[in-house]
């Protein structure tokens, strides 16, 4: 089985651009990932895009070929959506169709425009990821699901609101020398807690942001890298998805996430490593509490104790495994179906040294990412390795 | 539109004879369902639903979206059922009162933004 290599990213800013349409989103970075990559238009054999909300935010359905055209590319295109795990599962499928074979060259990414729409039509639309009969017609938001996460988890676990906001402070720093971040502004425990409350004891700053844009990779087989002299000292080492229950309701224990559990089981596996071998990573904050969440599913701590990690300084840019160094989807920014290629995009710029912030990996070699879909109904964890 | 199962599920709490389905595991769950999705036992028979749960945990929703827009604020808690649990709006006392282990009962109101049945979890 030939090996994953990144040989190019792209990103559009993460931010608010109403104006511009998802088509264009997804050209420019689509472009800036081919440009890196140096690999011709001809070569590329297949776009697997993610995307969650277009039907509702553009209303276009059957984006795929649409966006293979704005990549200037002629292949088959496949749009996959589950949710805000929508490229995550995109990557893991083109990952596979290298591995397998069937490709040697695959673009994978996904895009999001969702400023276009008012707070409330993006409320609804993002709650079409909850279980419409027994969720989202009882008034369940996202904010409101993983309110009940977190709930849940200070009633098993402890903790506080406080423990949190050093989550939010410390993406928020992380994220002030990206220059494609939404929000290049530090933020104070203070302010977190004095943000006015979307659905308690969520507050807006333990919120990630609504954001357009877009991520693309080109991934390659070694064998096509190599052919090529192609610059490319990244490679995609393991791949893993988990699911779980739809509704929160049907899941025996509302604070865990046993669908980052299963993932990661099977992407540690596939590359041979443990939790301990990781040195970075990229994790699905699109809360505070979410954070959390993934870092205990990833069996970096266990149930109960993640959530002093921020605190402690253990996940900060100097801690001992630094936690979204790109300032994750709480500071960079969530467009929904683009963030599961964003973050691999993100790692492969931290680990190659050219992220702002590499210095603070400089001898790092393996790093991890984590995509979620919903309350964490879908996983998706890749790990990534460097050449050094 | 008529969601079947769903639909007269709803009613019958409203008739105050609730029930949900139970495999023969024990394991709770909603309709319309086949397979049970803890076990995969087929063999699904309707159960009564308790009178009364117990919040399990729950939110105050400030931001809703446009089909609450004239229910803010409101509580959404889980509520446990015993072997299964339902997703509400909490009505019959202030959100800033409701409380994890606080005894609710489900009842069906109406939703005060589109006039749709909803389902209500009422302080007791």
């Amino acid at each position: 089985m030939t090996g994953v290599r990144v040989a190019g990213v792209g990103l559009t800013h993460f931010g608010r651009h109403p104006e511009r349409t998802g088509r264009d989103l997804f050209g420019e970075a689509a472009l800036a990932a081919r440009e890196e990559s140096q690999v011709p238009p001809e070569d590329v054999e297949a776009v697997n895009y993610g995307n969650f909300m277009g039907s509702l935010s553009e209303r276009q359905g059957h984006q795929a070929p649409l966006m293979a055209e704005m990549a200037g590319l002629q292949c088959p295109a496949t749009r996959y959506e589950e949710a805000c795990a929508s490229a995550g599962v995109a990557v893991r499928e083109a990952v596979k169709a290298v591995r397998s074979g069937e490709a040697d060259v695959v673009l994978a990414g996904g895009c999001e425009r969702m400023t276009n729409l008012s707070t409330a039509d993006v409320t609804e639309a993002l709650a079409t990821a909850a279980d419409e009969l027994y969720e989202i017609r009882a008034g369940m938001t996202f904010p409101g699901a993983y309110a009940l996460m977190e709930r849940a988890y200070f009633e098993q676990f402890g903790g506080e609101r406080e423990d949190l906001a050093h989550v939010a402070v410390k993406n928020h720093d992380n994220a002030l020398p990206n220059e494609y971040a939404q929000f290049h502004r530090a933020i104070t425990v203070d302010e977190v807690l004095d943000a006015p409350m979307v659905s308690e004891p969520i507050g807006l700053l333990d919120a990630c942001p609504v954001t357009d844009g877009a991520s693309a990779l080109v991934l390659v087989s070694d064998e096509y890298a190599e052919a090529n002299d192609l610059d490319a000292p990244v490679s995609i080492t393991g791949s893993g998805q988990g699911g779980d229950n739809l509704a929160l309701h049907d899941r025996e224990n509302l604070a865990v996430t046993p669908a980052t559990e299963r993932a990661a089981a099977e992407a540690y596996a596939d590359a041979g490593c443990t939790a301990d071998d990781v040195e970075l990573v990229e994790v699905h904050d699109c809360f505070t509490i979410a954070e959390v969440l993934a870092l205990e599913g990833l069996g970096f701590y266990d149930a109960g104790e993640g959530i002093g990690a921020a605190r402690r300084g253990e996940t900060t840019a100097t801690g001992e495994r630094p936690v979204n160094l790109s300032g994750g989807l709480k500071a960079k920014g969530h467009p929904v179906g683009a963030t599961g290629g964003s973050q691999i995009a993100e790692m492969t710029r931290l680990l190659r040294g050219d992220h702002p912030n590499s210095e603070y990996v400089e001898d790092a070699t393996l790093g991890v990412t984590h995509n979620a879909g919903g309350t964490v109904a879908s996983a998706v964890v890749h790990v990534l390795e460097v050449d050094r | 539109m008529t969601d079947a199962g769903y639909d007269e599920w709803l009613d019958a709490i409203d008739d105050g004879e609730g029930y949900y389905l139970e495999c023969p595991e024990g394991h709770g769950m909603l309709p319309p369902r086949r397979v049970c999705p803890h076990c995969g036992s087929s063999d699904l028979d309707r159960a009564s639903l308790p009178s009364t749960g117990t919040v399990e945990t729950f939110t105050i929703c400030y931001v809703g979206g446009p089909d609450f827009e004239d229910e803010e604020p409101y509580a959404t808690a889980i509520v446990d059922f015993g072997d299964v649990r339902l997703t509400g709006v909490v009505r019959g006392t202030d959100p800033e009162d409701v409380t994890v282990g606080m005894p609710v009962e489900a009842r069906v109101g109406t939703n005060r933004t589109t006039g749709d049945d909803l389902l209500v979890l009422r302080a007791r």
